[in-house]
């Protein structure tokens, strides 16, 4: 009877994500293996010529550009998110909920607003090209908009909120007693935090950098609205195939490549993240 | 006791640092949204004729009425099946329960880019024409998880002895649940829907490629009109959406951290 009941609540989640998660990811693998000709005519046989054209050089310089995108983003989260979390997590005292709560919030908001709100920040005649003129720190308007600059910032904004809660996590579940411990064993501050406290927060930075890049490595929205045709990442590749080209097949077979490639860093970066621990 | 110190001052400023860098984008927007010129770069007063202009916007209006349409469906049907899978994950105990765990969390390991262009091919290979009806349906697929993990965590810290004791006083099961069950699980049925509206609401990519026409919601709406440059409409219109996600953030933070509030 119980059994019953679990599974007659379960079933409609689970039929739902059959429906509209496992079976469209399944369409994209199937739809992956046929061709497209000149006249939008679908190849008969089945064949991984999409994926032989899916790493050409142009392609294959648009899947580094969004790697190197993706890791500077996540360096760049991890050295604004750490020494956030660390002074909440320590010094937050009464009002550390809030803090954090001040982190969060921006997060749930809507992304695409959050990011094209830096235009007007960054543009030619923009807030901080005004401001640098009036302090006469340069003469002429810096170019911030559309350069690899813009899209790792706006990526950076976007993921900031998300790396920096894992390792708060981390750093308010460490026994701050530990740190007495090793100051009275004659350690300096600086000691027990690059011997104690770091170390003891890596699961909370390893998290917070596979949250940052996996998302990062797939966006299209940052180099849609910040960027220019220079800064394309493989989401923007995605986007063309499908509305552009209309040439389905490829873009599903970009979108196999872009998890493959996910998986793989994510996997890389786990057993390397491992090796340090043992 | 612990006494708190405040930190040192490096430390202090940093961490300020990162908060201006956090806000100060959304704060010129706010702020632009109010400027009296079309242009965005320099400040010439005071003004909400943005706002009025929004007001007699039809399409936009269509937008924010089609976005509300879509967020308050598909809040619906996800908090209704991911409340039913989380009763079940976390009350019986029955094979296949990991495996449907996990299955909550897969749409947030896929790149939403995919889940677009995977929901768009599907429902273009079965057949069925993109519209509103799509859009809410691709909502649900990537917010139930949302909706069952929340309820899931709020349903583990809660024993299930009080259950016990109305079966044995004789209730039903149906009578338990709604007598018993719904009452202490409401707050976080309630606070797994916000979440939902609030991903539905605020949704970009996904809709991006499952909407027909038609059914342009508030996002595509401003996505539409920042082709032709930032304007201080539509600062205003996210202005709007700013105001309405952050208002039901705080009534979500307001049930997440008083679970009695909403109970009984």
């Amino acid at each position: 009877m119980k059994r019953f009941l679990a599974w007659a609540l379960v079933l409609p989640f689970v039929l739902y994500n059959l429906t509209f998660v496992i079976f469209p990811l399944f369409t994209v693998l199937y739809q992956s293996m046929f061709t497209i000709d000149a006249e939008y005519n679908v190849s008969q046989q089945a064949s991984l010529d999409n994926f032989k054209a899916a790493f050409s050089a142009a392609n294959l310089e648009v899947m580094w550009r969004s790697a190197r995108y993706a890791l500077t983003t996540t360096a760049a989260c991890l050295l604004l998110g750490y020494p956030l979390a660390y002074f909440i997590a320590v010094y937050g005292g009464r009002l550390r909920s809030q803090l954090l709560i001040l982190v969060v919030l921006p997060f749930w908001t809507s992304y695409l607003i959050r990011t094209f709100a830096w235009t007007t920040l960054l543009q030619k005649e923009g807030v901080i090209n005004a401001v640098l003129l009036k302090l006469h720190l340069i003469s002429q308007p810096l170019q911030m908009l559309n350069t690899d600059f813009s899209v790792i910032l706006g990526l950076t904004y976007g993921f900031l909120p998300f790396a920096t809660l894992p390792i708060y996590v981390s750093l308010e579940n460490q026994d701050r007693s530990l740190v007495e411990a090793a100051a009275d064993l004659g350690a300096t501050p600086v000691q027990a935090f690059w011997k104690v406290v770091f170390p003891l927060s890596l699961p909370g930075v390893i998290s917070a950098s596979l949250i940052t890049f996996v998302p990062a490595m797939g966006d299209f929205v940052s180099a849609e609205i910040l960027g220019s045709p220079e800064t394309q990442m493989i989401g923007n590749l995605i986007q063309q195939q499908f509305l552009a080209l209309f040439n389905w097949p490829m873009g599903s077979a970009l979108s196999l490549v872009l998890m493959l490639l996910m998986v793989t860093s994510m996997a890389l970066y786990m057993g390397l993240a491992g090796e340090r621990d043992a | 006791m612990r006494e708190e110190k405040p930190g040192p001052l490096w430390l202090r400023l940093y961490a300020l640092t990162v908060y201006l860098f956090l806000y100060t984008p959304i704060v010129v927007l706010v702020l632009f949204s109010f400027n009296d010129s079309r242009r965005n770069s320099s400040w010439e007063g005071f003004t909400t004729r943005w706002y009025v202009t929004l007001w007699h916007n039809e399409l936009l209006m269509r937008a924010l009425l089609n976005s509300l349409k879509v967020a308050c469906l598909a809040t619906f049907l996800s908090t209704v099946l991911g409340t039913m899978a989380a009763l079940a994950l976390s009350r019986y105990p029955f094979r296949g329960r990991e495996a449907v765990g996990a299955l909550a969390y897969l749409p947030m390991m896929v790149p939403e880019i995919v889940m677009g262009i995977a929901l768009l091919t599907f429902f273009i290979k079965v057949g069925i024409q993109l519209s509103i009806v799509t859009v809410i349906l691709a909502h649900v697929a990537f917010s139930v998880g949302y909706v069952t993990v929340t309820v899931r965590t709020r349903l583990a810290g809660m024993k299930g002895n009080l259950e016990e004791a109305a079966a044995d006083l004789g209730a039903t099961p149906w009578q338990t649940f709604w007598l018993v069950t719904f009452p202490r699980i409401l707050p976080g049925i309630m606070s797994g829907a916000l979440l939902a509206f609030t991903l539905s609401f605020d949704d970009f990519v996904i809709t991006f490629f499952t909407a027909g026409i038609g059914a342009t919601t508030l996002p595509l709406k401003i996505y539409s009109m920042l082709k032709f440059g930032v304007t201080p409409e539509v600062n205003a219109i996210s202005t709007i959406m700013l105001g309405f996600t952050i208002g039901l953030l705080a009534l979500w933070s307001r049930l997440e951290s008083d679970p009695k509030s909403l109970g009984r």
